[in-house]
Order: structure tokens, then sequence, then C-alpha cells
């Protein structure tokens, strides 16, 4: 059988740089093909490519069969190619039949065929699983329902190949599952996919075959069965990793000395009845399903949110405010989005740093700044945080990369020298070299005495990195497990709903 | 100097004297440059001492209105209401000091009196639309837009819409002489400056523009920011206002009026960006100093008021355009 999509020495280059070298694979009909690398190893710009958002240097592309040059996104609609994006794609104040048939409303000359719409509309929801009624604003969604939308969107118009950019990053459990099981079935209509993840052990689940791109050239490819976890990280940092992980060792700041103490917190429908202490020197872990209250519960105790009943201390003192008087207490919150409300994604690598503690710096009269400050201060943390030499100061944060990103924000929070971290998914989206980077620094702030927060979707990252874990469940603590107890079972079945 | 890549692709190649032009902060000055060139030999008088005198005295007190609505700006804000700032604050002080009717007529007194009352009463406009922007979390556009209408209405009814002249001699020379009305301008410039390049109130103001929740999340006190921007705006209105009617010699009602398009137009020109934390001093220097002689060169033309306004218009929305081709032409 010939294959559905074809790449064809694929070249492109940005002023200059070489960001896609000669890349060639197949895609087979009714396959799932599993496309990892780290970032900024060229799966966005081929998948670029491959809408029509860019024209590659060098090399063609054929779909079934014939010559594919996109030259628009609807090129790719209309060859039938569907893309569901990492920021998805939608409209929130529009309902789901709209965000479906945006592009091609049913229409009897100038006007909409409503009931069309929704007729179709609800037969596509139908076949994602989605049962909700067609008229329901996007905006209600959880990310996991936009998701199964954006599918049921490349549905609409009979996509044979549909991309799926880092579909689970920010899925629960059960959602994951929901769309694992729809892959599985788009598969079995004969419809091929391509499935970008950082999340090895998915990708080695659900592939039928795996591409690793490097440095923008294909470095394996094969039948999933070729490949293990071990292997395709060598493969994708071209050296061998050793150990994800930092080795636990025995930590001579962990003293038992309580730095973080909440009792008996509360806010009606968020969290109840939150007690716990983060000790000096201790890496404790958050483990709880999307919507469990880890988030909010991360965002009330920086002072973000309110909450109606219970205390928090830290070093014995009461903490209340807003974050500024929690960070002159020696605070820190890493937020679950660094987009949103942890970078100024246009600003400069340095004024991104230097944000935190800029008043460390400021002079009267006028709060005049001292630039040989400032500009000592973050050689110190760059270095820290090991940020690339090559990324300059004055680098936009936007051009970088997402483990570069990361890094900026936890050296903003390392210049403020906090006594307790609130880390809300330091490795989301980020690829594996960055994240083993990330744990080690996170080992080095717990043994430099620190106390650090960590919530996580991912189980395994927790395991590897705390050293004692809580598990919330609906805004409650159901379950505490130390480092010689830790079972993924027991903590799983802690964390679903009963 | 432009050093294109050889690897460098795209639809066109930008020749590279014109793309270093278009990369440079100096665009607008080079376009002034331009402008300046291409009118002279056309235009009686363009090139005279008389004119660039003139030239400066009209620059000076728009510079100083833009600086203000260049803080606004950055922080992610608009202040329509700088233009009823002017009128009311120029009323207001003519009201205190004039020689005829004024509170303190004849009082030694009277002058430097009317310029605090009008700098207050400046700054007392800016910190409601702060707080209204802030505290009531309603949106720039319509706080100032209403503050425009109101302030503009209040300055009419109290003078009952008529002029008050007769001011004293010691607050027109600020504005109607050149070697007053330019330092001052010009200290206002600096300062502004030397707040947004190297201050905290600077960098604080920029990464609110940038992204508030960013900066609420790092400690940045976010409303104060925005409520000093806004301050900063009104108080910079009102010493727009002392150059205004010291120039003019007569506290008016109107004064200002057309100039709300060359405040927000200048400034956008140079380059600050309307959605928040791109901005420079010198930069809006540049602006004004484009819209002013392009208001003056078309004046000694002998073009009617109603021509000059079509062919303003028509050079903003030509700069507006030459920024978005930049931004693409530049791209990747």
């Amino acid at each position: 059988m010939s294959p559905l999509l074809q790449f064809e020495s694929v070249g492109k280059s940005f002023l200059g740089v070489e960001v896609l070298k000669a890349v060639s694979f197949d895609v087979g009909p009714g396959r799932v093909v599993g496309l990892v690398g780290e970032n900024g190893a060229g799966k966005s710009t081929l998948m670029n490519l491959l809408g029509g958002n860019l024209r590659p240097d060098a090399g063609s592309m054929r779909f079934q069969g014939a010559s594919y040059a996109p030259r628009h996104p609807r090129d790719a609609r209309l060859a039938g190619i569907g893309f569901v994006h990492q920021e998805l794609n939608l409209f929130p104040d529009l309902d789901l039949a709209e965000n479906l048939f945006l592009a091609d409303f049913p229409t009897r000359g100038p006007l909409i065929r409503r009931w069309e719409l929704h007729g179709r509309a609800a037969a596509l929801l139908q076949r994602v699983g989605l049962g909700l009624p067609p008229t329901t604003p996007v905006g209600r969604l959880s990310t996991g329902e936009r998701q199964l939308l954006e599918i049921a969107r490349a549905l609409s118009f009979d996509a044979q190949l549909i991309i799926l950019d880092e579909p689970t990053t920010s899925l629960s459990v059960p959602e994951r599952e929901r769309l694992f099981a729809l892959v599985r079935q788009l598969r079995a209509e004969g419809r091929s996919l391509i499935y970008i993840s950082h999340t090895l052990g998915e990708v080695l689940a659900l592939a039928d075959d795996v591409v690793v791109l490097r440095d923008g050239t294909v470095v394996g490819q094969g039948t999933a069965r070729e490949f293990d976890p071990v292997r395709l990280v060598s493969l994708m940092v071209g050296r061998e990793l050793k150990q994800l992980f930092p080795k636990p060792q025995s930590n001579g700041q962990a003293d038992g000395t309580p730095w973080l103490e909440v009792r008996g917190l509360g806010q009606p429908g968020v969290v109840q009845d939150i007690s716990f202490t983060l000790r000096r020197g201790e890496v404790l872990g958050i483990s709880g399903l999307m919507g469990s209250g880890r988030t909010e519960l991360a965002r009330i105790l920086f002072g973000l949110d309110p909450h109606a009943t219970g205390t928090v201390t830290l070093a014995g003192k009461p903490l209340t405010g807003p974050p500024k008087e929690r960070i002159r207490h020696g605070l820190a919150l890493l937020t679950e989005s660094r987009r949103d409300d942890g970078l100024c994604l246009e600003a400069s690598v340095a004024d991104n740093v230097a944000l935190v503690t800029l008043g460390r710096h400021a002079r009267s009269p006028l709060r005049l700044l001292s630039i040989a400050g400032l500009r000592e201060a973050l050689a110190k943390v760059r270095a820290a945080v090991r940020l690339q030499p090559r990324l300059t100061d004055q680098q936009p944060v936007q051009t970088l990369s997402g483990g570069n990103q990361q890094k900026v924000v936890l050296a903003k929070w390392l210049l403020a020298e906090p006594r307790v971290l609130l880390l809300d998914e330091p490795t989301r989206g980020i690829d594996v070299g960055a994240k083993a980077e990330i744990y080690q620094l996170i080992h080095e702030l717990a043994d430099r005495g620190a106390g650090v927060l960590v919530i996580s979707s991912e189980l395994e990252e927790l395991t590897g990195l705390c050293d004692r874990l809580l598990v919330l469940n609906r805004g409650r603590i159901t379950g505490e497990f130390s480092r010689d107890a830790f079972d993924s079972s027991a903590i799983l079945r802690a964390a679903l709903p009963t | 100097m432009a050093t294109m890549t050889s690897g460098a692709t795209g639809p066109r190649r930008v020749p590279s004297l014109i793309a270093a032009a278009l990369r440079s902060e100096y665009l607008v000055l080079f376009l002034c440059a331009l402008l300046f060139a291409g009118l002279a030999p056309f235009t009686p008088g363009l090139a005279s001492t008389d004119n660039f005198l003139n030239l400066l005295g009209n620059l000076a007190p728009l510079l100083v209105v833009a600086l203000g609505q260049t803080l606004v700006l950055i922080v992610g804000g608009i202040d329509l209401s700088v233009t009823s700032t002017i009128a009311l604050t120029s009323v207001v002080g003519a009201l205190v000091m004039n020689r005829d009717t004024g509170w303190l007529a004849g009082s030694p007194l009277a002058a430097p009196v009317a310029v605090v009352a009008m700098l207050g009463l400046g700054g007392l406009i800016g910190a409601g639309n702060g707080l209204a922007v802030t505290k009531l979390h309603m949106p720039p556009f319509m706080v100032t837009l209403t503050a425009m209408m109101f302030l503009s209405g209040f300055a009419i009814w109290l003078t009952q819409s008529k002029n008050v002249g007769n001011l004293p001699a010691a607050f027109t020379v600020l504005g109607s002489r050149p070697a007053l009305a330019l330092p001052i301008a010009a200290s206002s410039a600096g300062l502004v400056h030397l707040l947004l390049e190297r201050s905290l109130f600077g960098r604080w103001l920029r990464a609110v523009g940038f992204n508030a929740r960013t900066a609420h999340v790092s400690g940045v006190p976010v409303d104060a920011v925005i409520i000093a921007a806004y301050i900063a705006s009104g108080l910079l209105a009102a010493a727009a206002s002392v150059l205004y009617t010291g120039r003019l010699e007569t506290g008016s009602p109107v004064l200002g009026q057309r100039i709300l398009l060359d405040v927000i137009g200048a400034t956008v020109i140079g380059g600050t960006s309307l959605f928040g934390g791109k901005g420079r001093v010198l930069w809006t220097l540049f602006g004004v100093l484009f819209l002013t002689l392009l208001d003056n060169a078309l004046n000694l033309l002998g073009l009617s008021h109603f021509t000059i306004m079509m062919v303003k218009g028509g050079v903003i929305l030509l700069a507006a355009l030459l920024d978005t081709a930049r931004t693409r032409w530049l791209a990747a």
C-alpha cells in the first residue's frame, strides 16, 4: 500500500540557520506515527510546513499520491489534513457548532441554516464522545473537551490525516483514556495520525511507528516495537541521559524545622480542611486530577485567591495580604502557565529575571536602578539555572524554548532567595534534557534549606522527585505517602473520585 | 551597519540600506528629514530662523502632553481626557490669577498659585481616571472618554463659554518665551526618560503593560503603578496647559480641543504600542517632531484647515502602514 503522506528531503532555514535538514519519512494509511524530539528539534516547523503556514526551502511533500505544496492553512484543510494544536485554536465566546463550522457554515444564500448546522454538529460531537448540546459556549469546556472538539472539527471535513500536538499535557487521567480510545477508533476507520508528545510512554503505547527528530534531522525511525523509553531518550538528546531524577541523598539542611504550616484551610467549592506542614529542606509533592484543587491551593497560599477559613504561616509568621507581602516573607510561586502569568513574553530575559527583585537595586531619589547591580545579579543567576550561554540577556523570552522560558521563571524567583517555593507544573511542555536540569535545581534548592512544594499531573515526576506526597481529591487531602511507601496504584486510588 | 545574513530569505529581499533604516529606532527622525528636505524647496519660509522658533514653540507643549500619553500607553491604557484637562486647567488657572476678577488678582503670588492649582487639578483628574480604571475595573477607553466629555463641558460651564484674558505677565512668559518654554519641555522629557529607562517605576510600568497578571504574581503593586501613570499624564497635560495658556495669554475653555489626534498620533507614529509595554521618550519626541513639522509646512503652503486635516490623517495612516510593513518585512 502506498503511503498517505511522504516527506521527501524537506529542508527549511530561518536567517541562515537550518532548522530542518533533509527530513524524509512516510506516514502509512491507518497508522499512528509518534513524532518525538526535544524542543527546538524541528517538530513544530515540520508541522507548520504540513499546515501551510511555512513553505519548505528544499525537498517536497506528497499526500495521497499527489504532490502537496500548501500555500495557506486552507490548502491543508482542503487536502484533508486536520490539526489539533498545543495552543488550542478555538473561540471561547462562540458555541460548539459555530466553532466546528466556522470555515464553512452550511448556508442558504447569505443566511446560516441553523437546523442543519446543529444537526451536523451534534452528529460530530457524538462521534468524538462529547455529549454536549451544540449550543454550549466553548468557554465552558475543559481543556480535554476542547481537544475532542478540535478532533471533531477535523472530522467535519473528513480529514484523512490528523495531527495531535502535545495533546495530553493538561488532561486528567480519564480524559487521557478517552482521547486514547478515540485515537484508536480513528485509526480503525482507516485514518492516520501524527502524535507529537514528550510523554514517551504514551507514544510507545499508542503509536505504530516512531520518528525521532534531533537538530532538524531524523535520527531514528521504525515501528514502535523497536524502541523503548531509554533508547528514545538517548536518541532525542544524542547522549546517554544517565538519570532523569537526582539521587535522593541525606540532606544536611533537613532538620525538621517547619517552614510552611497550613492549618484548616478552606474555601467553599474549592478546597476544604487542608492541613499540612512543609519542612526545611523538604520536597513535598501534591498529586491530584485536574479540578482537584491543586492549582487553586497554590493560588490561595500565594494570596492570589481568597480563602474563607484556616491559617498559613511561614517560619512561624502568619502569611496574609497580596503576593508582594508574601514574597517579602520568602514565598515564591511558579505558576501553572508561563504564558499567562509567569512571564512577560515580549520583554527581555534580563527584564523578566529582574522583575521580582528590582526593588533591591533601586536607590532614592527617583528610585533609580543600579544597572551594574542588575547585571551582576543576572549573571549569577544565569549560571545557577544553567541558562544556555548562546541566549542573550536582551532576547525577548518569547523566542526561547519552553525549557529555557521555565528557567527564566525559576531564575526570577531564585534571586528573591525564597524560603518556600510553590512550583505548579514545573516541567509542563518542556523537553527531557531541560526537565532533568530543573529536577536537579529543585534538589539543590532543598539542599540549601528551601522547602519546595511541587504540584504535578505526572505521577512519575512526583515519585522521582519528592520526599513526601499528598494526594488531593475534590479539594480534600485523601492520602499521604512518604518516599519509602510510594505506591503508584495506591496514590491513583486516592486521587480518583469514588 | 546592515549586514543581512547571506541566508536571508523571504518573498522580497529588502535592500540593505533601506532595511537598516527600517530597523532603526531613528526611522521617524529620518522621515522628518525626508519631509523637510522634500518640502523646503516648495515651501516659502520653512527653513527660516523665525519658522524654526515657531516650530519649536509648537513642539514644546505638544511634546509635554505626549509624554504623559506615552506613559499611559506603555502601561496598557489610553488617556483621551488630556485635551479636556488642558482646557479645564487653563480656565481654572486663569480664574485664579486674571487681573480683573481673579481670586488672587493683583497679588504677586497669583501666578505661582495658579500654576500649582493647575498642576494639582491635572494630577487629581489623573488620579480619578486611574482609580476608576484600577479599583472599579472599568475600561480606560470609557473612563477617559467620559472624563473628556465631562471636563470639557465643565470648563465651558465654568466660564460661560468665555475666554478669560488679562493674565499676569509673570505667568504668560512661561509659554510665550521660547527660552522658558523649551527648557520646561526639555526637562519634562528628560525626567520622563530617566524614569522610564532607569527607574524602578519605569520597569514596573513596562511589566504591567506587557502582562499585568505576571507583574502581580511577581509582587509588582500593579494598581499603584497604573494610577501613577494616569496621575503623571494629568500632571503633564496641566504642564502643557501652562505653556499653551501662556502662549495664548488667555484661559480658554476650548483650549487643546483639536490636538487629541496629534497627541495620540504622534505617540503611536513614534512607535509606542497601543497594546502596552513598548514605548520610549525618544520615539515620542520624533513622532511629535514629525507631526509638528508636517502641520507647519502645510500651514506655510497656505492650505485650508480642512485640507491640512485630510493630509494629516492620510500621513498618519501611511506611517501606521509603514510600521506594519516593516514588522512584516523584518520578521523571520
